[in-house]
């Protein structure tokens, strides 16, 4: 097709905002900096152990400040958010069969659920 | 319910212009018509440069994709009483070059589609006198991904495919699939090999609304997800046992 | 000027057109093939095809079987060698489109399911749920893209073929994108363009059916066989014409007059029974269902609503499972299109036309009557569908003779060598004829959607399901008097960027060309027979007329008809029995 004038249209950076599903996509990306921040919290947490018991209670009497509570609390929302979107989506990537029909996906994110649930308790009971 | 409706649509006349308009055209509103009708009626009666692509108007050749008030459907199945009291914005299908008004130019697609390699490929071809065995349940396997019609609107829907048009796209991806999970073919490691390089599978990051917008819930987005798993799965395979994968 | 030269040109990327193009890959590899489409191969109206293709794969069935109930269900006017090497052929076409993949359905056991079919007397018929043509038209166009040595034109029109010389040398098409017209030089070509349905109002055609290749051929001189025979299909919805497949009737549907009545059963189609019961009541041939729903409209016992008389047709009973499972394009265009799910509620349907019987004359093996030039499916005239096709029967065909055209394609191209000289000045008149004729036509004044829509309604008045000597001829004049008025159509785009105006311009041409040739050839049948009923001769005449009408073009007026035997081998013309 030679000597076609196409006309291409431009994506804008804001591309995102005009479709619900395209921002909502987009805002499960940018949680993964919630995780960033959870994960690098973990290590500083794991250094300050090692580091003694006295470095431990400074490093958790630090956690008690608003602003760091609130960063966890808004974290806590990243990371759940990621996790009930990723088992939400879970199902597509698995298709397990069962004979002939396929078994339908709320239950295969259900199953998802259960295993988060027990795993947490697990660890909630470790704990105490 | 009033009896005229307003379709916005979008012109893009290369010989007369390099930048596209927008047409405002009211039109007599049915209550059983389609967008295509509309078109049509705008076609025949109205404004006869009008340009737009259709055929079957039963949704299964798949001619007649737009965007409709910015969402990508099908013209012969979306209803004008969907979008009541109008009006209705119509534009060519996102991600795409337009060639002249909804036309949009999707040759790449068909380049892309070659190297999905999608044909049966076997290395015993069998008696040319029976066929293949094939239970009910094998066939249920492949059958959703075989339901393309090559419509479009999945690629319209996808940031990914916008933003870096060498992304192979969903409905090829999808189409890899259907041969891969056909218990005739033989041909999954050939066409891992063309799509899990990065213009493939690992582009894909997830947005999913390429199921969305579907009209034939061929479910792309899970197709590759599967696929993902596949390729990652194969990758360690790979490099635990180097002498075991064979093609 | 623009020339692309390849060995075998095919014009069509419908069914039959992909099944070509396998073939003469198969029998040369070495053979540049050339496939021009009006748009995109997977576009083209095989897809829309739902019910399934008939071959003889069971253990309980013949190709005897076969042959007959093609020939009665065909009112003997079918062409029985042609038939016996359909039949024989058929379960291998078949075969071989499963091996590329065509996803059947399948019984328990892994061998393809089948299922019964209008007017036939065995479980025969192939399917893919009801997307046979769909899947079909898929796998064959994704098969073709292993074949290196073609090369595709999509979204090419193709505008008259390149005759010299007593041989079909290519044809000139334009490329619709950029409006560049070229010569396409080919040492034979391949028509597979399809159907014409879209000279008609209600149909299940798709926009693009529209006769081009019968026109283009027909102009080329080449006669036009039995273009008389236009199948209604009793089943379509009202407003839109889209099908609703005979597999619901198969799968036990009953069609239901306004007193809820089963009202075959006054039409010497059988006895009503719960079960579906081959070759009777809903299971009858087309013809006899459509003329059943005329008779029952006269008697006032249809419905009338918006868009005409309907009935209705009722699978309420099958049940969602079987519905689903069988049937799940009919209840997704039944919900999508109709707005009503025919799980609960009754589908209302009246015959819608479907098929064209008729097209350019072939014998059995693809050739016309000008040396280098061949045609298969539904634009072709073998004939195995005679005076009424069985549905099912059309898929198959496109298999079987697209596949005998490709492969005496190949050989007739690889024993000729060169090109005659005059074709330039044919590319030149012709490219002139576009541009002053449509692009660069100044005053018309009368709109293409205008002499389209006259048109219809003087095809469905004057050469409907019911035909007269004066409604017939009363048709044909006013078909004379729009190819007059077409002289003066007004063109609002003379753009040459995808310029679909131009196209419908020539897609009307076309269509006028296709409809004089019916009306004409159902003026010269004065006989009834099969799809073809006429009031004023309402018997068939095997002594008159158990012969093919052949449409030759005339310069002026309508066509001269001509008329040559039938080829009868072992079915002697008899009653067609249906229900006893
Ligand atoms: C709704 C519906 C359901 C059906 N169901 C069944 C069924 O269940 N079983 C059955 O056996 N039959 C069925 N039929 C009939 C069958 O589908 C058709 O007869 C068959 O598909 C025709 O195929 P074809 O290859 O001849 O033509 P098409 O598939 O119509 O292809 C024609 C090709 O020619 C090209 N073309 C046309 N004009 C030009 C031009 N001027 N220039 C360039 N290219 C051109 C087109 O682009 C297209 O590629 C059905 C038909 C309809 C309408
Ligand atoms: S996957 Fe669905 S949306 Fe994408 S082209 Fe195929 S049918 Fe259309
Ligand atoms: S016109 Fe064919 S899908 Fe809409």
């Amino acid at each position: 097709m030679e000597g076609l004038q196409t006309y291409k249209r431009k994506i804008g950076i804001f591309w995102w905002t005009k479709r619900l599903s395209h921002f909502r996509f987009i805002s499960r990306e940018l949680t993964s900096i919630a995780v960033a921040f959870i994960a690098i919290e973990l290590l500083l947490l794991s250094k300050a152990i090692m580091n003694g018991e006295e470095s431990y209670q400074a490093f958790v009497q630090s956690l008690t400040h608003p602003i760091l509570i609130i960063l966890n609390l808004i974290a806590l929302g990243g990371i759940l958010y990621h996790s009930i979107t990723w088992f939400n989506l879970a199902p597509k990537a698995m298709v397990i069969k069962l004979g002939e029909n396929k078994v339908p996906g709320f239950l295969i994110a259900l199953g998802n659920y259960l295993g988060w649930i027990v795993i947490s308790a697990i660890i909630v009971w470790s704990l105490l | 319910m009033k009896d005229l409706i307003t379709l916005n649509v979008f012109r893009y006349q290369p010989e007369k212009s390099k930048e596209p308009t927008y047409q405002e055209y009211e039109i007599p509103y049915h209550k059983d018509w389609v967008i295509l009708d509309a078109l049509n009626y705008i076609k025949d009666q109205i404004d006869g440069s009008l340009t737009y692509r259709w055929s079957c108007r039963m949704g299964v050749c798949g001619s007649c994709g737009m965007m409709v008030n910015g969402k990508p459907v099908l013209t012969c199945a979306t209803f004008l009483e969907s979008y009541t009291p109008g009006p209705i914005r119509i534009e060519p299908l996102e991600n795409f070059p337009v060639i002249r008004d909804l036309v949009i130019d999707m040759s790449d697609f068909l380049e892309k589609l070659k190297k999905v390699k999608p044909w049966i490929i076997r290395k015993d071809v069998g008696s040319e006198d029976r066929e293949y065995l094939q239970t009910p349940s094998q066939l249920a396997d492949y059958k959703q991904y075989s339901m393309c019609i090559n419509c479009m609107l999945c690629y319209a829907a996808c940031p990914v495919y916008g933003l870096e048009p060498e992304f192979i796209g969903p409905a090829a991806l999808a189409l890899a699939q259907r041969y891969n999970m056909d218990s005739r073919d033989e041909g999954k490691n050939q066409r891992m090999k063309a799509l899990s390089h990065d213009t493939g599978i690992w582009q894909c990051t997830f947005v999913g609304d390429c199921s969305a917008v579907c009209p034939k819930n061929v479910d792309p987005a899970g197709a590759i997800q599967r696929y993902k798993v596949e390729g990652a799965s194969n990758w360690w395979k790979t490099l635990l046992l180097p002498y075991a994968s064979k093609d | 000027m623009s020339i692309v030269q390849c060995d075998v040109l095919i014009i069509g990327a419908g069914g039959a057109g992909l099944r070509a193009a396998i073939a003469v890959s198969e029998a040369n590899p070495q053979l540049k093939i050339g496939i021009v489409s009006k748009v995109y191969p997977m576009r083209s109206h095989t897809v829309s095809a739902e019910g399934g293709a008939a071959a003889v794969i069971k253990e309980d069935d013949s190709l005897e079987h076969h042959a007959y109930d093609t020939i009665s269900g065909g009112d003997w006017l079918s062409d029985q060698d042609a038939v016996e090497l359909f039949v024989n052929q058929a379960p291998k076409e078949m075969i071989r489109l499963e091996h590329w993949g065509c996803p059947w359905s399948r019984e328990q056991n892994g061998t393809v399911a089948v299922r019964p079919f209008g007017g036939m007397k065995m479980k025969r018929t192939w399917f893919a749920a009801d997307k046979t043509g769909f899947h079909l038209l898929h796998t064959l166009f994704q098969t073709t893209l292993k074949h290196e040595n073609l090369l595709r034109f999509d979204e090419w029109f193709v505008t008259r073929l390149l005759v010299e010389d007593n041989r079909c040398q290519g044809a000139i098409a334009l490329e619709i994108a950029t409006g560049k017209m070229t010569a396409i030089k080919a040492k034979s070509t391949i028509i597979c363009t399809g159907g014409a349905g879209k000279v008609f109002p209600f149909t299940t055609n798709a926009a693009i059916k529209t006769g081009d290749g019968m026109a283009v051929a027909y102009r080329a001189g080449i006669p036009l066989k039995d273009m008389e025979f236009v199948q209604y299909h009793p089943t379509g919805l009202p407003f839109t014409g889209i099908l609703i497949t005979e597999a619901a009737r198969a799968e036990g549907g009953y069609l239901l007059n306004k007193d809820e009545y089963r009202y075959l059963q006054d039409y010497d189609l059988g006895k009503p029974s719960s079960k579906p019961v081959l070759r009777s009541m809903e299971l009858g041939p087309r013809d006899r269902l459509s003329q059943a729903f005329v008779k029952e409209q006269e008697k006032g016992r249809t419905y009338e609503g918006e868009y005409g008389h309907f009935v209705h047709l009722d699978i309420r009973h099958l049940g969602e499972k079987i519905i689903n499972s069988k049937l799940p394009f009919v209840r997704e265009l039944c919900i999508k299109y109709e707005n009503l799910d025919p799980v609960k509620e009754k589908i209302p349907v009246r015959p819608v036309v479907h098929y064209m019987m008729g097209g350019i004359d072939t014998n059995i093996e693809a050739e016309t009557v000008l040396p280098g030039l061949y045609a298969a499916g539904e634009c072709a005239c073998v004939s195995i569908n005679g005076a009424n096709r069985l549905g099912s029967n059309s898929l198959t065909e496109l298999l079987v003779f697209g596949a005998i055209a490709g492969r005496n394609a190949a050989n007739y191209a690889t024993q000729q060598n060169g090109f005659s000289k005059g074709l330039e000045a044919q590319y030149k008149n012709e490219a002139n004829r576009i541009e002053q004729n449509f692009l660069k036509k100044k005053e018309g004044k009368v709109k293409i959607a205008d002499i389209r829509k006259a048109m219809n309604n003087t095809l469905e008045a004057g050469a409907g399901i019911y035909r007269t000597e004066t409604s017939l001829k009363k048709s044909q004049e006013d078909i004379q008097e729009l190819k007059e008025r077409f002289k003066y159509i007004k063109m609002d785009d003379s753009s040459i960027t995808f310029n679909t105006e131009l196209i419908a311009a020539l897609e009307l041409s076309c269509m006028l060309d296709v409809a004089e040739a019916v009306i004409q050839s159902g003026l010269h049948r004065r006989e009834s027979r099969g799809s073809h009923q006429r009031t004023d001769f309402p018997n068939r005449d095997d002594e008159k007329f158990l012969t093919h009408s052949l449409a030759y073009q005339k310069e002026d007026g309508p066509p001269d008809i001509k008329f040559k035997p039938v080829t009868i081998t072992k079915w002697a013309p008899g009653e067609r029995i249906y229900g006893r």
